[in-house]
């Protein structure tokens, strides 16, 4: 299992067995394939590009060709266990529609987002003068498909003013295990370069009847430093 | 009942006519019985131990039970040839492949032009009105007959993806997988405006004697190959018509009159004068009629959702092509919302071509690509492969 992209392994572990799942953006179906084989979920992607679409199919899952800005809406409340939304928030035209979706068709949203706050792309910003573009964000202003960038800040803001609860957050890096981290942590918003976050509504009861364990690690609210990571074995 | 044709290429060939006793009528829409009631039909391969292997392909409109042999009228190859066949798409070593020709069709299934047992004489126009519903309650007249309880999968594109749609909401128990290529839920405004300039070219041909042309001695050709002509149109896009013919002339220059002078006139005409030799003209009206009436949220208070809540089980394959324009793309986009929202599993794509709404019929390698991924994982996971 090393070849998995860490934040596969990270959603691999939180996904409780057949569950089902969402998956918005599946790309070439990966990720869904990975949760079926290894939590023999239930899976459904929606993807955007043709060639995706294809090898899905080719790879025998059930996919959408469909865009997450539009088709979330027809997919009824309730419908799925998780939605995964992986590091494509950022390139929906209404984010916060999106987000408040991914809620209403699951219990729970898994969500990445490049993190606007890291000190890479304020140090670009700052001794520059330029659009950053860094490891997370790797394309010039003029081709980046991302549109609605946001910090760790301006992320746990918008679930807080949706009214969604942060079950769990990791920071995600390139190449590196995930880090579990307490997003609100204003250091957090200088150093995680992409941030993954495991969201449930608040104003309904804890929807799943088996949460999953230990979610990132336990991350104790810290005052200096971030604990160091727990990991667990693959 | 079975008339076993000899094995060509290696490949079980079967079928015949299954001819159901009066007492076993079809039980139509109209609230109308069909007795005696036949079913021209086409098997390729043979029937596995556990039954588990039939795959029910539908034919469209003008199409019948002939997918992948020789067609006995015009004696031209099956029109899904290129998917059935040892090593391709529908590999009639793995699955047990059936074609069956529509009720209201022309082609050995009882029809307009079939005897009227009051009568003795052809139907013409006493024909019941038929629906996709009856199509659909005919096959699966048919399936049962042939002792399967449950379908691997019913394929179909354009009208054969709307029976599809109705096997899934008439029969989920019945069914594996679906797939619906190049379809609608229901018929538009537009499908049912087109449809009517060819019922409407073939009643006000003199040779139709309202319906009775048969025992006239007579066929109204012009009407339905205007018909056909019209429809033809519509199959095709702006596209590949321009691709194939622009402006070109059958001849050098002009001929200042009425000739036609344009490829496309002489290709439309070709198309229209082939199609009346072997096809009923009865028929096209009926199917027309059916396809017109399809709508098949309508039983649902309009939901189409609700449609397919019994079918969750069932694994669904929705294609349209991107330059359809007889069932474009948001109408296959439709069906997929409604499954989605009835809980079913769907795979949707929509295939980039310029060759319209007949791409289904012709070389379109990410069709070949999507149904093969879909159809391999669907076989794995009824244990087929």
């Amino acid at each position: 299992m090393s070849a998995i992209r860490e934040d596969f392994a990270e959603i691999l572990k939180l996904v409780r067995p057949n569950a089902r799942v969402l998956d918005i953006g599946c790309e070439d179906g990966e990720l869904l394939e990975l949760l079926t084989r290894e939590k023999g979920v239930d899976g459904q992607g929606l993807e955007i590009s043709p060639q995706g679409v294809a090898a899905c199919l080719a790879r025998g899952l059930a996919v959408v060709q469909g865009d997450g800005d539009r088709d979330l809406d027809h997919f009824p409340t309730r419908a799925f266990d998780y939605a995964i939304l992986s590091k494509t928030l950022q390139q929906m035209r209404e984010p916060r529609h999106v987000l408040s979706e991914l809620l209403r068709i699951a219990d729970q949203a898994v969500v990445s987002v490049p993190n606007f706050g890291h000190w890479k792309v304020r140090w670009a910003l700052v001794s520059r003068g330029r659009m950053p573009e860094t490891g997370a964000l790797p394309e010039p202003w003029w081709s980046t498909p991302n549109i609605h960038l946001c910090t760790l800040r301006d992320f746990t803001a918008l679930c807080d003013e949706l009214d969604l609860r942060i079950d769990g957050c990791a920071a995600l890096a390139d190449g590196k295990p995930a880090r579990p981290i307490d997003p609100r942590q204003p250091i957090e918003n200088w150093r995680a370069e992409t941030a993954l976050f495991l969201l449930s509504r608040r104003s309904e009861p804890q929807a799943t009847a088996t949460p999953p364990q230990n979610l990132f690690g336990e991350v104790e609210l810290p005052k200096d430093e971030p604990p160091k990571p727990k990991r667990r074995k693959r | 009942m079975t008339a076993q044709a000899p094995i060509t290429a290696g490949i079980e060939i079967g079928g015949g006519t299954w001819r159901f006793p009066a007492s076993q009528p079809l039980r139509l829409d109209s609230g109308a019985k069909l007795a005696p009631l036949e079913i021209g039909y086409k098997t390729y391969g043979r029937l596995n131990e556990a039954k588990s292997n039939a795959v029910l392909v539908c034919h469209a409109l003008t199409g019948d039970q002939h997918l992948a042999s020789t067609h006995p009228v015009t004696g031209k190859p099956g029109w899904w040839d290129r998917f059935v066949g040892p090593g391709l798409l529908l590999d009639p070593e793995r699955y047990f492949i059936i074609c069956t020709n529509v009720v209201g069709g022309c082609m050995g299934s009882t029809g307009p032009a079939s005897l009227d047992p009051a009568t003795n004489a052809p139907y013409g126009l006493k024909f019941p009105v038929i629906t996709i519903g009856d199509m659909v309650r005919a096959q699966a007249m048919l399936i049962e007959a042939l002792g399967i309880d449950t379908l691997f999968a019913a394929i179909g594109g354009s009208m054969g993806g709307m029976q599809v749609l109705q096997w899934a909401a008439d029969y989920p128990e019945k069914l594996f997988s679906a797939v619906c290529i190049a379809a609608a839920a229901r018929h538009s405004a537009q499908n049912i405006a087109f449809h009517e300039v060819g019922r409407q070219a073939i009643m006000a041909d003199p040779n139709w004697h309202q319906g009775a042309y048969l025992a006239a001695g007579v066929r109204p050709e012009k009407g339905l190959a205007v018909a056909r002509m019209a429809a033809h149109i519509t199959y095709l896009s702006e596209a590949a018509l321009q691709r194939k013919f622009g402006r070109e002339l059958q001849r050098d220059g002009l001929s200042w009159g009425f000739d036609a002078d344009f490829q496309v006139e002489s290709y439309l005409r070709h198309q229209g004068t082939s199609f009346v030799d072997r096809f009923d003209a009865n028929s096209y009206l009926y199917i027309t009629r059916a396809l017109d009436y399809f709508d098949l949220g309508a039983k649902y208070g309009g939901v189409l959702a609700e449609a397919f809540v019994k079918a969750r089980h069932v694994k669904f394959c929705v294609l349209s092509f991107s330059s359809d324009w007889l069932y474009p793309t948001p109408e296959s986009r439709d069906i997929v919302r409604a499954l989605n929202g009835a809980g079913c599993r769907a795979s949707f794509a929509e295939i980039q071509t310029d060759k319209g709404h007949d791409a289904f019929f012709l070389d379109e390698p990410l069709l070949d690509q999507t149904l093969r991924g879909f159809l391999a994982a669907q076989s794995q996971a009824r244990g087929l492969a």
